[in-house]
């Protein structure tokens, strides 16, 4: 039996379905992205027009570039805020205390509930009229709380929501790298007489930063994706508030029908994401090989 | 002294998260109970009494009307793609745990960065090629469960692999030898000795790939009008929902987050591995 052959053969269904599912949109959305296509405007028909044309636009489109700078403020915003949380979290996590696994299991339960249910749950949580947080806002401190109305309250609603959801996976993921610390460089400082702040600031968090990396990398592509919750909650307004480049996408590209510009959109999106992706994946690099220099 | 303190603060400060994370969703039951003439006016916190809980938030949506047909998409598009994908993530996996493949290491990586991709990106050529490009006839993959089950493999298959390939690899390959000296063909090898011994891997693996596949919502959203509309999709026809609605959108939302609750008492170790893809140690 020839066994190269054997293995193709294993493999084969899962190339086919990705290449179709995955790698022909990925060059379909490229190709369209040269075209002018309006099917319910004036190019019914695809129409060439020249290589750089929908970019072009696209640069000078304020809307999409206000959208993108948003998304990456509201990424930056979240990671912080999770970031400080999720850490204080994990390392209190790390000495025992009474009840510390039923609270640990509670604080899983955000991260299996699907986004839009997240969104739903926050809607019915603080909308006016319905929620209780609004009402105790208004009671307790006469603070007329109405995330429809107001753009500020809306981004920061989104940013709640956010950690809510995602500080969980921050936390169990720093732990998961703070139990797996070596031991002796503790024991080492100890000797040496260094205090719990010096151990801590020289020691846990440097060796912690291939691990840190990794979280800011993942939370940060899932910050720059958000649509669902979004979505859900407040539709992208008022105004412009909450209008991520994936909801500014779906808007206009299905209420407008504008596929040629929508696919440029989609292609300096992906194209946008994967920067950041890799001015975070050369940080990381350069800092684990500084790691290895000391 | 010092330690109880210390332990004190713990507690309470976890109380607190806690109650931070479960009070959203104990409201969200609360008003899948309630009709609509109580939750006018100020909210009411004390929990439903069981003979009072008002079914027809529940009945009306998915018994009277659509969301029952939701629901039935979502069990089969999430079921078959679990399948589909554990299926072929076996059959993958042991090709490239067992064989000396030239590209293994590109294609593994190809596949990886699939998932990173935002869907919002993919959504139009995804609707363009599913509308008018693969058709055959007057049929197309649009609004069909089988365009979804086929397009969530591209998220899951990749995160299948990688956590099965961990574990094919920790079965020592003197235990293939053996069967083939035996006699053996591939199929029994697979089907005899790497499926019982990796069975537990396979199973979280199967569940991880169903809540996904639960969980989407932009694309089943996008590609799909009538007939193969997911429980999210219909969740989100109440985006315009004012006053009446919200005991039945709260019902509905309850019912979609079920399955993800039954779940976390099953996956739980792994849902952070899951997350990551292994690349924190855990």
């Amino acid at each position: 039996m020839n066994s190269s052959k054997t293995a193709w053969l294993l493999l084969s269904p899962t190339i086919v379905i990705l290449i179709i599912v995955g790698l022909l949109p990925f060059l379909y959305v490229l190709y369209v992205g040269f075209f002018n296509w309006m099917p319910l405007g004036k190019n019914k028909e695809m129409e060439f027009i020249n290589f750089g044309y929908n970019y072009r636009e696209l640069v000078f489109d304020k809307f999409f570039i206000d959208s993108v700078w948003r998304s990456i403020r509201f990424a930056i915003v979240t990671l912080a805020l999770e970031l400080t949380l999720g850490f204080l979290l994990a390392l209190s996590l790390l000495s025992s205390f009474p009840l510390k696994a039923f609270f640990r299991s509670v604080h899983t339960l955000p991260l299996v509930i699907a986004p839009i249910v997240v969104g739903a749950i926050f809607k019915l949580f603080l909308v006016q009229g319905l929620g209780p947080i609004p009402f105790l806002a208004k009671e307790l401190f006469g603070f007329k709380l109405n995330y429809m109305s107001s753009e500020a309250q809306a981004f920061w609603t989104i940013v709640v929501m956010d950690v809510w959801h995602w500080t969980p996976f921050v936390t169990l993921t720093l732990l998961a790298g703070l139990s797996a610390l070596p031991q002796d460089p503790y024991e080492s400082a100890k000797i040496d007489g260094a205090n719990n702040f010096q151990i801590f600031i020289y020691i846990t968090i440097p060796m912690l930063v291939p691990v840190l990396i990794v979280v800011i990398f993942i939370r940060m592509m899932d910050s720059l994706k958000i649509v669902d919750e979004v979505w859900m909650l407040t539709a992208g307004g008022p105004g412009y508030s909450t209008r991520f480049t994936g909801i500014h996408i779906w808007k206009e590209v299905f209420e407008k029908r504008t596929y040629g510009y929508g696919s440029a959109m989609s292609v300096l999106y992906l194209y946008i994401t994967i920067v950041i992706c890799w001015i975070l994946y050369s940080v990381m690099v350069s800092r684990g090989k500084a790691n290895e220099d000391e | 002294m010092n330690k109880v303190l210390y332990k004190t603060f713990s507690v309470v400060i976890w109380s607190l998260f806690t109650i931070i994370t479960l009070f959203p969703i104990y409201w969200m039951i609360l008003v899948s109970t309630r009709t609509p003439v109580q939750l006018y006016g100020k909210p009411n916190l004390y929990p439903t009494f069981l003979e009072k809980i008002h079914w027809k938030n529940y009945t009306r949506p998915f018994v009277d009307g659509v969301f029952g047909d939701y629901l039935m998409n979502s069990i089969i598009v999430a079921t078959s793609n679990a399948l589909l994908v554990t299926v072929l993530a076996i059959m993958a996996t042991y090709a490239l745990s067992r064989y000396k493949i030239a590209a293994a290491e590109t294609i593994f990586f190809w596949t990886m960065t699939n998932r990173m991709a935002p869907p919002a990106a993919f959504m139009l050529p995804l609707f363009l090629l599913f509308t008018l490009v693969f058709k055959y006839g007057d049929s197309n993959l649009f609004d069909t469960k089988i365009g979804l089950i086929l397009l969530y493999c591209v998220f899951n298959l990749p995160f299948a692999i990688w956590l099965l390939k961990g574990i094919f690899d920790g079965i020592p390959k003197d235990l293939d030898e053996a069967m083939i000296v035996d006699g053996a063909n591939l199929f029994t090898i697979i089907s005899k000795l790497i499926v019982p011994l990796a069975a537990p891997g396979i199973a979280v693996t199967a569940l991880l790939s169903f809540l996904f596949a639960w969980n989407e919502y932009l694309l089943a959203a996008t590609l799909t009008s009538v007939y193969a509309r997911t429980i999210p999709t219909g969740l989100s026809e109440f985006v315009t929902t004012t006053g009446t609605e919200w005991g039945t959108m709260a019902a509905v939302a309850v019912v979609s987050m079920l399955p993800a609750l039954i779940f976390l008492a099953l996956v739980q170790k792994y849902i952070v591995s899951g997350l990551t893809f292994g690349a924190v140690k855990g």
